[in-house]
């Protein structure tokens, strides 16, 4: 199928198959994918500023259908999803800057290549550490019992105890948060936010990758929540940056709207299989997501190829 | 996963296999109806109303995204005999 926008001949289950598989992820991570989405584009010779846009905006279609699920199922948080915003666009402008002055230093790709290995490698090594420290210990506590380990609402954390120390810093203004059930300054939200935009303004895609996490053991927003929450705050991300790519002329749309036929369905499917595990089962299936980020920024790095 | 969750997941793949099918024959028309008739005004579009293309491009996914979720969900609820999630 020819695609006049961008000039490229893509076939369009190819397409679909992407959308689908980066729907279920999103659906069950509340990731927008686009460590995965950008280099299957590339691979079909899709040229890469028109893998970035236009990934951007397949982000904002899939992301809807998904946190309209997670709203269904109770796991959004408006209010906390709302302030994020805030934060999340300041640091998107402030990444979008830092690589401009990279840009004319002249060392961009080296530094954000650098930068994106080691935060994908300590998101997983972190993650990895929690969630099976967690579930070991669900496990043991267990072993007696009938009722075996986690259940699926079950939302415990090894690193609670830096999670509430971090809740009893009263810089006011203090923000509750009903239906998370956390009441935390206003400034630690902002953080968080700003942080998880400024990855999206430096390393580009959503960044769920970040975001999640942060809102789990930093905020203390239970994981289901934290899932559907972060693709709230994905679609306000992904439309400011579809917009602004658009208006470079980086966006194929019909490309995007084939995707998201296959990314519709597969963030359903995510979103539904989110009630069968517990937090921490979440988180530890979450680790080899950014591992595959690292690896394919190393191959891109010491192969000279742009996926 | 206890025996009950074991049968409800059952269901719902069942269910989500068979929505599949139906999805993709949508699709497949949609493909031939929709892109055909959209993309020649898209291109024009893009090369002559780059801001309006921009703003256009994010409401079609917005608007796509709500309609097929309708439709997925309408198919899957039809197929598990009128009960949604």
């Amino acid at each position: 199928m020819f695609f006049p926008i961008s000039h490229t001949h893509v076939n369009p289950i190819y397409l679909v198959v992407v959308g689908f598989l980066i729907g279920v992820l999103g659906g069950f991570f509340g990731v927008g994918g686009s460590f995965i989405a950008g280099p299957a584009l590339r691979l079909v010779g899709i040229d890469w500023n028109f893998a970035v846009g236009t990934d951007l905006a397949h982000i904002v279609g899939k992301s809807v259908v998904a946190a309209k699920h997670h709203r269904a199922l109770g796991n959004v948080d408006l209010r906390l999803g709302l302030i994020m915003a805030i934060g999340t666009i300041a640091g998107a402008e402030m990444g979008a800057q830092l690589i401009q002055a990279l840009k004319r230093a002249g060392n961009v790709n080296f530094v954000v290549s650098v930068v994106s290995i080691v935060i994908y490698l300590s998101i997983s090594t972190f993650m990895l550490w929690e969630s099976w420290k967690t579930v070991a210990r669900a496990k043991s506590r267990n072993a007696g019992s009938k009722s075996g380990s986690l259940s699926a609402k079950s939302d415990e954390s090894a690193f609670q105890d830096v999670t509430t120390a971090i809740q009893r810093w009263r810089i006011p203004p203090m923000v509750s948060l009903p239906t998370s059930g956390v009441t935390i300054s206003l400034w630690i939200i902002l953080l968080v936010a700003f942080v998880g935009g400024l990855c999206s303004g430096f390393l580009g895609g959503g960044p769920g990758y970040i975001r999640m996490p942060s809102m789990v053991y930093v905020l203390g927003i239970p994981t289901h929540l934290a899932v559907g929450t972060d693709l709230f705050e994905v679609i306000i991300s992904a439309s400011y940056g579809t917009f602004s790519h658009a208006i470079k002329g980086n966006v194929d749309i019909l490309i995007a709207l084939v995707m998201n036929t296959g990314a519709a369905i597969g963030a359903q499917l995510g979103a539904i299989s989110t009630q069968y595990f517990a937090g921490p089962k979440i988180r530890l299936a979450f680790v080899p997501l950014p591992l595959i980020g690292a690896a394919i920024v190393i191959y891109t790095m010491f192969s000279g190829h742009k996926l | 996963m206890s025996p009950r969750s074991k049968t409800v997941v059952r269901r719902t793949l069942r269910a989500f296999a068979l929505e599949l099918v139906i999805y993709a024959a949508l699709v497949t028309g949609y493909f031939f109806a929709v892109l055909h008739l959209l993309g020649g005004w898209l291109v024009q579009l893009e090369t002559q109303h780059i801001r309006i293309y921009a703003l256009v491009a994010i409401l079609l996914m917005i608007g796509q995204a709500v309609v097929l979720e309708a439709v997925t969900t309408g198919i899957l609820r039809l197929l598990r005999g009128g009960r949604s999630e």
